[in-house]
């Protein structure tokens, strides 16, 4: 059994504190949270030890392993802390606010050889990880452009007072909602190296911007653009959906379908010269557990199975996360310049 | 519970496998003119049961069906609880006590607040009652002979192992409203294991089953041990795994299962409609002969 402990019980903790309570391999050692509501309610109708003190709950329950899911503010300090207790950590996204925060993760994971894994959770889905696949095989050729785009009704009105419409503690929607499609940009297509510009608006939101518009370069042949809008009603949810045009043919994928066009017969197995469309159910696997979607199981299985080392540690590390800080920095930069 | 249910998927642009499609769907029900049609042509095919979400249309799809009570005399509505977007994407606006302060009836946090956060937090299954109720008034004098738990709710309830949660749901539906209480869940086995053990016997559970095995947790093999071995009354979802299984081939899988009370689907045209509602018949009488006949 792997001990695990959970910080912060909010929207993404609650939801890996299910994942956990059902994962036949682990023992939720203990949780903790500042909000006396949601203690008590977990102290009243679950079997987890809880406390109000995150330092409290590593020095007492002595986690194998810790989840890391309060606001990115956070995040350097009690990862950093919970490390340094020899804890392996699963953190939310984004990893944190600053570029030195997360090399200092980056380093201390690295040194003290702990598992390290952040929630940027469509690299588990299987359309996205298809998508990967026939990339980096090189059936699209060379590519020439990507569109990396994410829509959700998050915030479609004059009103918010929590740490996501805060920018100090890590809101708004480049750190909330882009940081998702430039994590899978820099998975799939290539680390992204340069920003030609970028747009940030707000349309509800006074402290935040609502959406994210970016002219992105991977290298001098491959370029794309990001737009990214948190504050449109049209969806029901986050839709996330990744485009991207090579020398051989195209791709268009969200979560639930992929859409594949290939100029000739030269395809890999499985597809044919003009468009293809495949869905999620032909890419996903069951979980043992399923809340709100099989990615979410997957990567905390995978977290917890690097643990065990049945499985590499090397799908959105804090490597990989860092990279996707450094680019959200370089985004505001470019509009300071 | 009819044979045949009608859900709502399509109404309100759920759809798994395809974002255009569910753009499409949005654009067709704009209108509630619309889902009202639709539902006709479900009625015409024989099938009496409308299971819906609890999202805000369904209160003046359910104006139209009290005001037009000849029309709806046998019709009855399955509500499941709550609709979780509204929720979800108010947690990320709100937080947790945020949502609730937004949701739960004025009146009732109000004075809870003002008796300080420690008063409410001895009392949690209260402000879930209070926030079935709120859901339910959009039903009143409709006939709502089950009211279902989401399975958001259910499987993160699940997997917390607040088992207490659940159980208060069931008794509460129960008591309030006279009804059996349902629960929508993906990971079937898991639920039915913990409801037994707290001594909810033979529950009424909506979880997906189809031949892909799609969204089956722990496995269809699984699945089916279950539905030949244990007692609860299950009504199947997404027969057709999202449109990844021809129909035929999806409702003859679902047939031939034992147990399983009742078939859930959704459908935009009069065509779909009638084809499924056939399908079902069809293979229903063809798996009755073939048990007839082994006697």
């Amino acid at each position: 059994m792997i001990k695990v402990g959970l910080i912060g019980a909010g929207k993404m903790g609650i939801s890996h504190l299910s994942l956990l309570g059902a994962h036949p391999d682990v023992e939720v050692a203990g949780v903790s949270d500042t909000s006396k509501m949601v203690l008590d309610a977990l102290k009243k109708y679950t079997s987890f030890p809880c406390y109000t003190d995150y330092e409290e709950m590593l020095r007492k329950a002595k986690p194998d392993a810790v989840f890391v899911a309060v606001p990115t503010r956070f995040h350097a300090d009690m990862v950093q802390n919970a490390m340094e207790r020899d804890a392996h950590i699963f953190a939310e996204k984004p990893l944190c606010l600053t570029v030195l925060d997360g090399q200092k993760l980056v380093e201390i994971a690295t040194r003290k050889n702990l598992v390290n894994q952040v929630g940027y959770h469509n690299k588990f889905i299987g359309t996205f990880r298809e998508v990967k696949r026939l990339v980096e095989n090189g059936y699209l050729g060379d590519i020439f452009h990507f569109v990396g785009e994410a829509y959700g009704p998050v915030v479609v009105r004059q009103k918010q007072n929590n740490w996501r419409s805060n920018p100090a503690e890590g809101g708004g929607c480049l750190l909330d909602y882009a940081s998702h499609v430039i994590d899978l940009i820099n998975y799939v297509v290539g680390p992204i190296t340069k920003i030609k510009g970028s747009i940030l608006k707000s349309f509800y939101s006074k402290n935040v911007e609502d959406s994210v518009f970016s002219l992105l370069e991977v290298s001098s042949e491959v370029s794309g653009v990001l737009s990214v809008n948190w504050s449109d009603e049209t969806y029901r949810k986050m839709s996330t959906t990744l485009t991207i045009i090579g020398s051989k043919g195209k791709i268009v994928c969200d979560a639930n379908e992929l859409k594949v066009h290939f100029k000739t017969t030269d395809c890999p197995q499985g597809y044919s010269k003009g468009w293809n469309v495949k869905y999620i159910t032909d890419f996903t696997d069951n979980v043992d557990f399923y809340l709100r979607g099989e990615e979410y199981s997957a990567q905390v299985d995978y977290f917890i199975k690097a643990i065990q080392k049945k499985v590499p540690n090397n799908i959105n590390t804090f490597q990989s996360a860092w990279h996707t800080d450094k680019v959200i920095s370089m985004i505001k930069q470019s509009i300071n310049n | 519970m009819e044979r045949i249910l009608f859900g709502d998927n399509q109404f309100f642009a759920v759809n798994h496998i395809s974002d255009e499609k569910s753009r499409a769907q949005a654009i067709k029900f704009q209108n509630d003119v619309e889902i009202i049609k639709t539902l006709d042509y479900s009625i015409d095919a024989g099938v009496h049961t409308f299971m819906c979400t609890t999202h805000d249309r369904i209160a003046t799809i359910c104006d139209y069906i009290r005001s037009h009570p000849a029309k709806y005399e046998d019709y009855k509505i399955y509500p499941c609880m709550p609709y979780a977007h509204k929720y979800a994407n108010a947690v990320t606006e709100l937080g947790i006590v945020g949502t609730i302060k937004e949701y739960v009836p004025n009146n009732f946090m109000g004075s809870l607040f003002k008796g300080g956060v420690a008063i409410m937090s001895k009392d949690y299954l209260s402000i879930m009652e209070l926030m079935i109720d709120a859901e339910m008034k959009m039903f009143r004098n409709i006939k709502t002979p089950v009211i279902f738990l989401q399975n958001v709710i259910t499987d993160l309830l699940l997997g917390l192992g607040m088992t207490e949660v659940l159980v208060a749901f069931h008794k509460y539906i129960r008591k309030k409203y006279d009804t059996e209480a349902g629960f929508i869940t993906m990971n079937m086995p898991k639920l039915l294991d913990l409801l037994e053990k707290a001594g909810v016997e033979n529950p009424i559970i909506c979880t997906s089953i189809n031949k892909a095995g799609f969204r089956m947790s722990g496995g269809k093999e699984l699945y089916e041990t279950v539905l030949k071995t244990r007692k609860v009354r299950v009504i199947a979802m997404q027969v057709l795994a999202g449109g990844a299984i021809p129909p035929k081939d999806a409702i003859k899988y679902i047939c031939s299962l034992p147990n399983i009370e009742s078939i859930l689907f959704g459908a935009s045209s009069r065509g779909n409609i009638n084809e499924t509602v056939s399908l079902i018949h069809e293979f229903d009488k063809q798996y009755q002969y073939d048990i007839l006949s082994n006697f």
